[in-house]
């Protein structure tokens, strides 16, 4: 990213270069808490704090880093962040730290922030690069909301815990689709939102790495 | 990148400087922050206290409802009497269990609700006056389809009449075993009796598929059979005489205001 300019690097990765879209990086955590979009919400918030410090940090002593140990300071810095984080929402936000429960730990492991201390901020300025983590951050929170968002929808009838569709459990007409409530349902609205996003920028459809080899005899295959 | 950050000595140092700059950083946070963690965790407790004895309304002062409605007493649950032996603010129910002076080990036939040690004490919160309480509500857990399922369980001063009951820690499934959380299933509870009769210490109260007919049935949680199943295992384990079945007793056949009183005057006698 030699020609990059602060708004590019913070817009860029919300739809041209999303970090779990494009790069199919911190996965993990997209589906354990997009049950709701409130969850949705906060953790979102949490990792744009932590991607936007961190990259900061990490920028700031860049210089100094010895590039043996560089990936266990990122690391602690990363952990660092990740634990204020937790402590501030056990302290102001008690009922979403419980909802969120290891899953606010578990940034700590979600590849887009160490992907972006190591592939961004390591080699540019601290402004940048906080404008960079933010950028990603936003990146992982638009899918984040967007899965929520039907998930929440088609699995409990609601939409930041307003009811939309009733549900037959509270008496309405909507069944609610039990599998939205359950990571695997995360995987099928990930894979179309980039099979969306993909349609709408062709040029994020990778090409194919091998062939595959026609069969000569169709008995073969049977 | 300079050419010396490679050297041992600036490894140990920045190495060094990093670790005290975030031990800081996390230990002045963990620090600053812990007192509103705990009273968060505290109202956390207390409402949903109030919320199965149907006190809680949302906006209103829990710390205050708390005080003035409700009072905190420990139960020796093998004889059913109260104790002095712990104080109620501080007494820890599962520290207990494990504590071999305080708890048992359950045997295989015992052991209904899958907790394999069970205390000898546990805290109970009354409601209104403190001899002729208004409900009692009980801590209750057990083994739901993935792991152990917390709650309370509230009771009228009968001692047999269900008020609600609430469940603050389980890890079931999302919208099939987690609506034992839905408050139109827990609307169900009640009025429901826990006991057939007065003097049998034996529960009757259990979920039921296909329609509660009776005052001891609720309908099971349709598509969740092993966490409905836990919910009646843990009900049957705590309301016999294992859990609170002797306690309960004392205020089906009234023995407690009775007791309380002789015990009043045994007081004041020996303060004469």
């Amino acid at each position: 990213m030699a020609d990059a300019t602060p708004k590019s690097v913070l817009t860029a990765p919300i739809f041209k270069n999303n970090p779990i879209a494009l790069q199919i990086l911190g996965i993990c955590s997209a589906l354990a808490v997009t049950t709701s979009m409130s969850v949705s919400l906060v953790m979102t918030l949490a990792v744009i704090f932590v991607t936007a410090f961190s990259n900061l940090f990490v920028s700031l002593i860049r210089n100094h880093i010895p590039s043996s140990i560089r990936i266990i300071v990122q690391m602690t810095i990363i952990a660092s962040l990740v634990i204020v984080v937790d402590q501030i929402l056990k302290a102001y936000a008690y009922e979403m730290s419980k909802q969120l429960s290891v899953f606010v730990g578990l940034i700590i492991t979600n590849c887009i922030v160490m992907g972006r201390a190591e592939g961004f901020a390591m080699s540019n300025t601290p402004g940048m690069s906080f404008l960079d983590g933010i950028g990603n951050g936003i990146g992982y929170g638009f899918v984040l909301m967007v899965v929520g968002f039907f998930r929440e929808l088609l699995g409990s009838g609601s939409v930041f815990g307003i009811t939309i569709l009733e549900t037959v459990q509270n008496g309405g007409w909507y069944v609610p689709n039990g599998m939205m409530l359950l990571p695997p349902s995360a995987f099928f609205i990930i894979g179309l939102l980039i099979w969306v996003l993909r349609a709408v920028n062709p040029e994020q459809v990778e090409s194919n790495e091998f062939k595959m080899k026609e069969n000569t005899q169709p008995k073969e295959a049977v | 990148m300079a050419q010396g950050n490679n050297s041992i000595k600036k490894i140990l140092t920045v190495a060094f400087a990093l670790c005290v700059v975030c031990s800081i950083i996390v230990s002045t946070a963990a620090v600053a922050l812990r007192p509103m963690q705990q009273t968060n965790q505290e109202l956390d407790r207390k409402s949903n206290i109030l919320n199965v004895a149907k006190l809680y309304e949302s906006g209103m002062d829990i710390e205050e409802t708390f005080r003035d409605k409700i009072t905190a007493r420990v139960v020796d649950l093998r004889s059913g009497e109260y104790t002095d032996q712990f104080d109620p603010d501080t007494f820890n129910q599962f520290e207990a269990a494990r504590d071999p002076a305080t708890g048992r080990t359950l045997s295989g036939d015992q052991d209904i609700a899958g907790l394999s040690r069970v205390e000898n004490f546990a805290t109970i919160y009354l409601v209104g006056d403190v001899d002729d309480p208004d409900q009692i509500v009980l801590p209750i857990r057990g083994q739901g389809l993935w792991g152990s399922m917390m709650g309370f369980l509230s009771v009228e001063g009968d001692g047999n009449t269900i008020v609600s009951i609430t469940y603050y820690d389980h890890s079931e499934t999302p919208g099939l075993g987690a609506e034992v959380n839905n408050p139109r299933w827990q609307a169900q509870w009640e009025g429901k009796k826990i006991y057939e009769e007065e003097g049998d210490l034996s529960p009757e109260i259990h979920l039921t598929k296909g329609g509660a007919s009776s005052e001891y049935e609720v309908d099971a949680l349709s598509g969740a059979t092993l966490t409905s199943n836990g919910v009646t295992d843990m009900l049957q384990f705590w309301m016999s005489p294992e859990g609170f079945g002797e306690y309960l007793a004392k205020f089906r056949s009234g023995i407690t205001q009775e007791e309380a009183q002789q015990a009043d005057v045994e007081l004041e006698s020996e303060g004469a």
